[in-house]
């Protein structure tokens, strides 16, 4: 129990720290499209609520984990279309292609 | 049982490949030349992670898992379908949908696992359900605020931060008291439904122009109950994710505190609205210059260098497209034209942005605050469109200003500053504008849109290039 605490604790750290990094290098332009990116991954969560549902463990379980499923899921495919339709939008005014 | 663990093995290495994944994406993000990069990186780590998991040798119910996911995608395109004036909204709603998610897997876990919860567990647990479950409610009644179901309007009260403190205060001392005594499983309802009370009442004191800050801090809490998810589970890749979305959440409410000048502390404790200033102090009457669309456009067609300054008064008149109209009119005659974005500038952070990218304005014309202000004054005109407060120069130089010390784009600055306008009522902040009564100033009344529209008529019609 310890030891995978303290790892998972690491794991914390480090992500939120490659996070920070990573995420201080956005442009302001896309911040926007950025918050709903990281809101469709954060809905990776849908993968807890799978195990939790298909394990069916307890009917309280079943019920709560499918709602958590379906609100997960709409969270992955909204966000991904949605960035997506904005990234489009976003045109240079200088043609980069030959 | 060495085939159950050389499956998990397969599983735990696909959750690896999908974090790398998601650094990725948002690694991509940096530019807009590579940000749909990130998403095709996210979409992929995001199918192998779901794939990954339904090889998980526990699932035995595959039915009610395809229920749920295909449900949940049925609900999903529409919602990523939505007009970009709406985005805001949608971006609240999609904060509560992930909060909700986080809370009932927290309840269903801890009803699996009670009374025979590790004091660890159950921190991490009651964590994940109060985060999730203000997080939920909060992100509703923002979602509500910015589609004008509930009242934009700050809803205060006397004592309000007290009530609030109390309420956290009662949960996080149920929450220790059920760590200490896992048997005690019928406090958990109580400590859920304190959240939710509590994410109701954080958000109803919040006005609409604070609406950046509280998005982004909601998004950081809905990452950071996700997180504490991935300890309840013991899940890496949720981990992961989780600390990506808080600290993304947490870098856009530092940087729009930032932009509003509230100390961050201020926004932590979730403080907002604070600045409604009893305005109105009836002013001797100032005297304001104004122009017809004519006047307005023989200045913008004899200009160099325009800077438009959009708020979200342009998004609500929905005049994104014939601004880029008078990009390309003005555009056409030779005169440079960019748009100053600032940071709080609509609902969103980026919002300005979203809306006139898709309107076609080119992104390399479209300046944050800091690389634009140094221009102002080798501007010619500076054409403010439905913005207000982030143009108030009171900010720079009236201390006794309920908004001074705020970064503002520095209009005032330019040869000649026009402002389309409504009316001379103060703006939502309830604070007046030096700006209206200086001589370089002209004021445009009417309509964003119509406003623009008749500019643009001019231009087209006024003949000699």
């Amino acid at each position: 129990m310890g030891s995978t605490l303290i790892d998972a604790l690491f794991i914390f750290m480090l992500a939120a720290f490659i996070g920070f990094e990573v995420i201080r290098r956005v442009s302001p332009l896309l911040h926007t499209p950025l918050m709903s990116l990281t809101n469709a991954l954060d809905a990776i969560a849908v993968v807890g609520a799978i195990v939790l549902v298909g394990e069916h463990k307890s009917t309280l379980s079943a019920v709560l984990g499918t709602i958590a499923v379906v609100a997960a899921t709409s969270n992955v495919v909204g966000g991904f279309l949605i960035t997506d339709r904005m990234l489009k939008m976003f045109k240079s005014s200088r043609p980069t292609k030959p | 049982m060495t085939e159950f663990a050389g499956s998990q093995t397969i599983i735990e290495i696909i959750y690896l490949v999908a974090s790398a994944l998601f650094i990725l994406s948002l690694k991509w993000m940096s530019s807009p030349t590579t940000a749909r990069h990130g998403v095709w990186a996210g979409e992929i780590g995001m199918v192998l992670a779901i794939g990954g998991t339904l090889l998980h040798h526990g699932i035995i119910d595959y039915k009610l898992v395809m229920i749920g996911l295909v449900l949940g995608t049925i609900i999903g395109v529409p919602l990523g379908k939505v007009q970009m004036t709406a985005v805001p909204q949608r971006t609240a709603l999609s904060h509560a949908f992930g909060a909700l998610c986080v809370t009932l897997v927290g309840t269903a876990e801890f009803y699996l696992r009670t009374p025979n919860v590790p004091r660890f567990m159950m921190s991490v647990l009651s964590l994940e359900v109060i985060l999730g479950g203000l997080t939920f409610t909060g992100s509703l009644m923002a979602a509500g605020k910015l589609q004008e179901i509930l009242p934009q309007r700050p809803l205060t009260y006397k004592g309000q931060n007290l009530v609030n403190f109390l309420l956290l205060a009662a949960a996080v001392v149920l929450a220790v008291y059920l760590v200490l005594n896992p048997g005690e499983k019928q406090l958990f309802p109580f400590i859920l439904a304190i959240a939710l009370v509590f994410g109701v009442l954080l958000v109803i004191p919040i006005g609409g122009a604070d609406m950046p800050t509280v998005i982004s801090l909601l998004n950081s809490y809905a990452g950071l109950s996700a997180a504490a998810m991935g300890f309840v589970l013991n899940s890496k890749l949720l981990i992961i994710a989780g600390a990506l979305d808080g600290s993304s959440g947490l870098i856009l409410s530092i940087i729009m505190s930032k932009a509003m000048n509230r100390s961050f502390t201020n926004v932590l404790f979730g403080a907002f609205g604070q600045v409604q200033v009893a305005a109105g102090t009836p002013q001797e009457a100032k005297t304001t210059r104004s122009a017809t669309p004519e006047e307005a456009a023989a200045i913008l067609s004899a200009a160099n260098k325009v800077v438009v300054v959009p708020g979200y008064g342009m998004a609500v008149a929905q005049a994104q497209h014939k601004v880029r109209e008078l990009y390309d009119a003005l555009t056409k005659r030779g005169v440079d034209v960019r748009f100053a974005i600032h940071p709080v500038a609509g609902r969103m952070p980026g919002h300005m942005n979203v809306l006139l990218a898709e309107a076609d304005i080119p992104y390399d014309r479209l300046m944050d605050m800091e690389d634009i202000n140094g221009d102002f004054p080798q501007t010619d005109v500076a054409l403010v469109i439905g913005a207000n407060d982030v143009t108030n120069p009171a900010a720079r130089n009236d201390a006794s200003s309920p908004i001074y010390g705020m970064p503002i784009l520095d209009v005032d600055k330019a040869h000649t500053a026009m402002v389309i306008k409504r009316g001379m009522s103060p703006g939502f902040a309830g604070i007046d504008n030096p700006l209206y009564y200086l001589d370089k100033t002209l004021m445009l009344f009417g309509d964003a849109k119509s406003f623009v529209n008749s500019i643009v008529h001019e231009l087209g019609g006024g003949g000699h290039s």
